[in-house]
This record gives C-alpha cells, sequence and structure tokens, in this order.
C-alpha cells in the first residue's frame, strides 16, 4: 500500500515537470516546412466589433494576397487573430504580446499609441525594420501630410496610416421634429445645444444630450467629450509643449458638463458611470432614446450602419443628422475657428519581432493599396481612407464621410503624439466624471490640475 | 484546498505517529529523497519564488508596460510603498476589501452556509440534495458565466430584478455596488462553507447532542455548548481560506469593473487597473507586495487564533 502511493506521488510528479516543459514547449513553436506564414491581428471580429474589415481580411486580403504570392512562385500562408473587445483591453493584449517578443505580424495600432510604443520598443521605424523598401511605398504620394503626421513619432515613420476621422454632434430627426427642432438643425454655440437639449426635454425624451464623461468610457470620453469641447473653448490639451491645466477653457468645458450632467436631466450622469456605459449609448441612440449625441464617423460606419453596425438602425441615412460641433461661442474655438473636431487615426505596422518582416511588410502595403482599400469600402462600407486617389472615388456616393472629408478635416485637430497623453486623458476624464457626480466644476480643475503636475512633471510644463 | 477538507483535528494525531516513526519513513535516504522533491522544488521556485520575488524587485522601479520606463525603468527604491501608502485611492480600496470581505465571506458565507448546513443536518430525501444541489451550482459555475447571469438580473433597464420588483430603472450596481458584488460573492461562495459545516457537523458525537437535550438545553445552548467547541477547529480554517480568497477575488472586476467611480475598487481590482489598464507595472507590484503582507498578516492572525484554541 505504501509503496503504490509512493509510485503515485512520483508519477504525479513527473506529470506535473512534463506539463510544465510542455507549456515552455509550446509557445517557442514557428511556422514550419517551407512556407512563410504570416498573421495579422486587428481588433475585428466577424459578427461583432469591425466585423466589416474582419470579413474584408478573411475573404479578399488573404485569398488575393495568397494568390498573388503564389504566381510570384511563394508559398505564404495567412492568418487572420480577431479580437472583439474595447481599445483599451486591446492595448493591453498588444502591448503584452510585443513586450514578450511575440504578437502578429502585422498589426493595427491607434495612431496615439504610436508614441508610447515607440519609446518602449515595441514599434521600430520601418524602414529599420523592413527595409528601405518602406520609404519608397507607392502609397505615400497619396497620403495628405497631416494623416502621414499620425504615423511618425520622433521625424521617423513607424506605421502605414490606415485613415484619419472626424468628430461631429449626430441628432435624431425625428426626436427634432417632435421637439420642433429643424432637419438641418447646426447650432452655432453651446447655449444652442443647451436649448435643443431643453426643448428635447420638454418634449418628452428621455435623455436629451449624450455628450460622454467618466472614466468607463475611456478614451472615448476624452476623444467624444473633453478634447473637442476644449477646442471650442480654444484651447489645445497640449501646445508648445506646455499642457493645458485647469485654465478658464477647462472649467468652461467642465461647467458644459455640470449643466449637462448636474441635475437639468439634459444627460443622464448614471450612463457614464455604468461598466458598459458607451454600449449602451449606442443603444439608446438607435432605439430614439438619445436626442444629440457627440461620436466619430465610426459611429455612422460601425454602429447605427442598417446593414452590419453594432446597434443598426434600418432608417440611418434618413433618421440621423449631423452638425458641426460649435465653438463655445462663434470665433471662440481654436486658431479662431466657428467649429471644431478633433481627428486620429488608426495605423498598420510590421511587428518588429517577425519574422519575415519583408513578406509582412508587402502584406501591409497589400491591405493599404488603392485596390485593397476599394474592395474595403465596397457595398457602404466606406470610410475616409488614407489616400486620395481612392478618396476621391468612394467618397462621392456617401454624405456623412464627403462631410467629414470636405466640411471636418479643414478644421480638425490631432492629439499629441507623447507617450504621457494617456495618462493626461485619464486625468480629463476623471475631471468629468467628478463633475458629472456632483463635484463643482472648479473644485475639478483644481485636482485635475494638481495631477496633471504628478504626470506632466511640474507645474512648469503646465501653461499658465 | 486539500487542507481544508481534511479535518483539523487530525494533525495532532500525525504528528504523534511520526514521532513514534524513525525522521526517514519512506527509507529512501538522503540524497534519493532529494531527487525525488527536487522536480516538484525547481517547479515552485520557478513559477512561485522567482515570480514572487520578481515582484519585489519590480515594486522598487518605475516599470511600465508602455512607454520609456518599459525599455529602461529607472530605480526609485521605496518610492512606490510611499506614494501607495500616502494614495487615498489605495486606502479606500483597502477598506472596501474589509467591507468585501466581512460582508461576503465573514458574515455572508460563513453565517449563510452554517446556517444550511445546520437546517439540513438530520435531513435526508430530495430537499436536502435539491438545497445542496443549487448551492454547490452557484459554485462550480464558471466566473464569466455567473457574471453574465448577475449583470443580466441587476441590470438598470431590462434587468430582471427590476422586473420583478416593478421598478424599472434602478440602479443596483450604481446605486449600491458594495452590496451587489456582496450579495454576489455569498451567493457565489457559500457552497464550501456549507459542505465544510455539513461534515463537521457529522463528527459532533449525537451523545452529546443526545444528553444536553435531556438536561434540558435549549437549541441556543446545544449549539454553543456542545456543537460549538466541537467545530471551532473547522470555523477557523473555513474563515481563514475564505477570507484570503476574497480577500484575492478578482471577480467583483466582472459585475462593476470597480465602478461607478470606484466605488467598488477592491484591492485585486485597484491593481488590475494600476498596473495593467493604466501600465503602472512598477507601481502595480508595489501594491501587490503590501497586498501580499496583507494577506500574511491575515494568515498568520488566524493560524496563531487556531493555534490557542487547541
Amino acid at each position: 500500500m505504501a509503496s503504490r502511493k509512493r509510485s503515485i506521488g512520483v508519477i504525479a510528479v513527473v506529470a506535473a515537470t512534463g506539463l510544465g516543459l510542455s507549456a515552455c514547449g509550446q509557445s517557442s513553436g514557428g511556422a514550419g516546412g517551407g512556407a512563410v506564414e504570416l498573421t495579422i491581428t486587428q481588433n475585428a471580429i466577424a459578427g461583432g466589433k469591425n466585423a466589416v474589415s474582419a470579413e474584408h481580411i478573411a475573404n479578399w486580403v488573404i485569398p488575393t494576397f495568397e494568390a498573388a504570392q503564389k504566381a510570384k512562385g511563394k508559398d505564404v500562408k495567412v492568418k487572420f487573430i480577431p479580437s472583439g473587445v474595447d481599445d483599451e483591453q486591446y492595448k493591453t493584449k498588444l502591448s503584452l504580446d510585443l513586450k514578450s517578443g511575440k504578437g502578429a505580424d502585422v498589426i493595427d495600432i491607434d495612431g496615439i499609441w504610436a508614441g508610447e510604443f515607440a519609446q518602449a520598443g515595441y514599434i521600430k521605424p520601418l524602414a529599420e525594420v523592413v527595409g528601405a523598401e518602406a520609404d519608397t511605398w507607392e502609397g505615400w504620394s497619396q497620403i495628405p501630410d497631416a494623416v502621414q503626421g499620425l504615423a511618425t513619432y520622433d521625424g521617423k515613420k513607424y506605421a502605414l496610416p490606415i485613415g484619419t476621422d472626424g468628430r461631429v454632434l449626430y441628432f435624431n430627426k425625428t426626436l427634432f421634429q417632435k421637439a420642433g427642432l429643424p432637419a438641418d438643425w447646426q447650432p452655432k454655440s453651446w447655449q444652442e445645444i443647451l436649448d435643443a437639449g431643453a426643448k428635447l426635454k420638454s418634449s418628452g425624451v428621455p435623455v436629451p444630450i449624450q455628450i460622454n464623461a467618466g472614466t468607463a468610457m475611456g478614451e472615448a470620453t476624452t476623444m467624444q467629450g473633453v478634447l473637442p469641447l476644449l477646442a471650442g473653448a480654444g484651447a489645445e490639451i497640449q501646445k508648445d509643449g506646455k499642457w493645458t491645466g485647469a485654465g478658464q477653457a477647462l472649467k468652461d468645458v467642465l461647467g458644459l458638463y455640470q449643466k449637462i450632467y448636474g441635475g437639468s436631466g439634459l444627460g443622464d450622469p448614471r450612463l457614464q458611470q455604468e461598466a458598459k456605459g458607451r454600449d449602451k449609448s449606442f443603444q439608446q441612440f438607435a432605439q430614439g432614446r438619445i436626442g444629440i449625441l457627440m461620436e466619430g464617423d465610426y459611429f455612422w460606419r460601425g454602429v447605427v450602419n442598417p446593414k452590419d453596425g453594432v446597434a443598426r438602425m434600418p432608417d440611418r441615412d434618413q433618421n440621423v443628422g449631423y452638425a458641426l460641433i460649435p465653438a463655445m461661442e462663434p470665433g471662440k474655438g481654436i486658431r479662431g475657428q466657428d467649429f471644431v473636431s478633433m481627428s486620429g487615426g488608426a495605423l498598420r505596422t510590421v511587428n518588429p519581432n517577425s519574422k519575415h518582416p519583408k513578406e509582412a511588410f508587402e502584406l501591409l502595403a497589400f491591405t493599404l493599396s488603392a485596390d485593397a482599400l476599394k474592395q474595403e469600402t465596397k457595398g457602404g462600407n466606406v470610410r475616409v481612407t488614407p489616400r486620395g486617389d481612392v478618396n476621391k472615388e468612394i467618397l462621392a456616393g456617401e454624405p456623412l464621410l464627403t462631410f467629414i472629408s470636405e466640411k471636418v478635416l479643414p478644421l480638425t485637430a490631432y492629439r499629441p503624439p507623447v507617450a504621457i497623453y494617456p495618462q493626461v486623458s485619464v486625468a480629463l476624464q476623471e475631471a468629468t466624471a467628478a463633475v458629472a457626480g456632483g463635484t463643482p466644476p472648479d473644485q475639478a480643475a483644481a485636482d485635475y490640475q494638481k495631477k496633471l503636475e504628478g504626470i506632466v512633471g511640474g507645474a512648469g510644463n503646465i501653461a499658465s | 484546498m486539500a487542507q481544508a477538507t481534511s479535518p483539523p483535528d487530525a494533525a495532532p494525531g500525525e504528528d504523534a505517529r511520526a514521532r513514534r516513526h524513525s525522521t526517514d519513513a519512506a527509507g529512501l535516504g538522503r540524497v534519493r529523497a532529494a531527487l525525488f522533491t527536487a522536480p516538484a522544488l525547481a517547479l515552485i521556485a520557478v513559477f512561485l519564488v522567482f515570480p514572487a520575488l520578481w515582484v519585489l524587485y519590480l515594486g522598487l522601479t518605475t516599470y511600465r508596460l508602455t512607454g520609456a520606463d518599459a525599455a529602461e525603468p529607472q530605480f526609485v527604491g521605496l518610492d512606490n510603498f510611499v506614494e501607495a501608502l500616502w494614495d487615498p485611492a489605495f486606502w479606500d480600496s483597502t477598506w472596501l476589501t474589509v467591507e468585501f470581505v466581512l460582508g461576503s465571506a465573514v458574515v455572508g458565507q460563513v453565517g449563510l452556509g452554517f446556517t444550511i448546513a445546520w437546517l439540513l443536518r438530520d435531513r435526508r430525501g430530495p430537499l436536502k440534495r435539491l438545497v445542496e444541489g443549487l448551492v454547490i451550482l452557484a459554485w462550480i459555475l464558471p466566473s464569466a458565466v455567473v457574471s453574465f447571469l448577475w449583470v443580466a438580473l441587476l441590470d438598470r433597464d431590462s434587468g430582471t430584478l427590476n422586473a420583478l420588483l416593478g421598478i424599472p430603472g434602478f440602479p443596483w450596481l450604481l446605486d449600491h455596488p458594495m452590496l451587489s458584488i456582496v450579495v454576489f460573492n455569498t451567493w457565489r461562495g457559500t457552497a464550501f462553507s456549507m459542505m465544510l459545516y455539513g461534515a463537521a457537523l457529522g463528527n459532533v458525537p449525537p451523545s452529546h447532542l443526545e444528553s444536553a437535550r435531556l438536561a434540558g438545553a435549549t437549541g441556543w445552548q446545544q449549539l454553543r455548548d456542545v456543537v460549538f467547541p466541537h467545530i471551532k477547529g473547522h470555523v477557523l480554517t473555513n474563515l481563514l481560506l475564505i477570507s484570503l480568497w476574497t480577500f484575492n477575488d478578482f471577480t467583483p472586476f466582472m459585475l462593476t469593473a470597480g465602478g461607478p467611480d470606484g466605488r467598488s475598487e477592491v484591492l485585486a481590482v485597484h491593481v488590475y487597473k494600476v498596473a495593467v489598464q493604466s501600465g503602472e507595472l512598477g507601481y502595480g507590484a508595489a501594491l501587490s507586495t503590501i497586498i501580499l503582507l496583507i494577506n500574511l498578516v491575515v494568515a498568520v492572525f488566524y493560524l496563531r487564533l487556531l493555534r490557542s484554541k487547541r
């Protein structure tokens, strides 16, 4: 009996060791045989987030690219690694992949992560990873400078831009009609937004205005909330190396948040606190419960898209209106503008850990060739691509994206591509969370200032 | 878990037996014994000791998930620890964790688990099997499934609970985040205490209870003077285990994500937010070290109590 027990113990130990070893072995498995195996990843998944992109990659990019390579006598296999999570989680996953020397060969990142990823050594200048062909890519000549700037850090190109976007105010025309507001609504000041909200409220709209606030929505609060408003109050978050502190502009922004969420009933402060608040705001807009919503063109393309949005609106084209985001008062915006917006854009790059950087870059460039972009945007999936030649053709039949491209992009602004921006962004989110939770704007601004000093290294780096 | 299921009373018996035998009970000899344990010790060293030391080291640096500090972290000594101890967010989280442990583990799971075990002690048949089955089901379902069910139950707009109570729009997870996760965790983890007390109550000699009853003891007196002295070892072991489990439990994140505005951000969630979401791995490692120390204190407290009761 005793000896049997002992042998069982030995087996258990051996088995456990074996498990440990095989677990180690698994991760080092790579491409075998003669074929070149490439992987490409995006925060997109068939049937879920950015479904169109996922399907485009799986159904068109991969077979076409593999066939083209075969015609050249190369055996290349491409695998798509889908993902359908919040951007913050996707970023964490990517960072951990890249940190451990792994990850897909071709990866999509948000333009705003480029700085911190580059500083960490997670991504490297394309010319270093791939060679000279990165700089001589035929597409560069088609991409406007501002969009190229998204992919540039410290004067070097780290990626190819996938496109750009812009923020506008969306509104529900049916609700507007009921409230006696025009279908071609275009507010010229913040007060006009509040006035429209008040009319919507008295006509029984449950949530007249939704401007993202709070920490649960992450970067969506900063990009679709604080920053466009800050631009409307005449301030950029960082200018000439100095960050914007608790000056009048920020106090004005937080003051607007208070007017919406501080008991006026114009907005739903609880929605800003919910773990899935942004997804809920999408659903509520689609259900006709929200009157005015500040979002990017992603909302039009990926959320209320009647074909494959995450909160479809079959009558989107008739029922969803859009307007430029006004400055606080005419002429009070940045550069003295009457209207403002913010833009970002995603990037696609080659993982420096890739075993086949040349082939990976071929795949990357292929996804951004004119043919691929035209194919991707077929059938109502239009977006603002990085390429002028493609945009000219595809935007013609798409009202909102033509609007973004012609009216919004000329007056837009970009976030500073520096590594500590995301921390500043969180501090801004916390300030809006405080105001939506009842803290007076002045107090929230002062708290923000204190946090900002800690982040940017003292009051010397903050504009007074 | 293996220690929990073997009644603590067995330990002294084994000690005595070990003393009667020679120290080399298996007859392997020092070298072979060392060889046999080496693989296990190596695994423990690689997967437990090394990571723990690594966390200690990381806690002394500015290591981050991204940015310049990811490539070249700076050594900052105890700065992270000092920062944590001065950070009100850390103390808020600590206090919320204490509430969570006291509410859901000590009061909730132990109380409910013991009550169920006591009420069902002499019962046989379908009712007992049904109750035990349901309680255990809550325990063995995967966390992701369970959290989804609870979000569906407590949701503000279309939650089942609001529909049942007829109060649509009541934001349980926003207005009462701590209560929600305390009730959730009580429901989730009661099975362990119920089973442990069920087994412990079986150890109480029926003759003692019988004599107490004959002497006219009330139910409460029987519980206090007959049952409790027999099971206090079990109670303490149970408390130790579920306190530590609950202290480090991450499941509340799936219900409230620490929100709203940090009002249910227990320490496990706080560390996740700091280290993984904000990418401050160095500071997160320092927080983890502090949590480890708190765990040690809790463990030592219970173990001393356990020893002094013998």
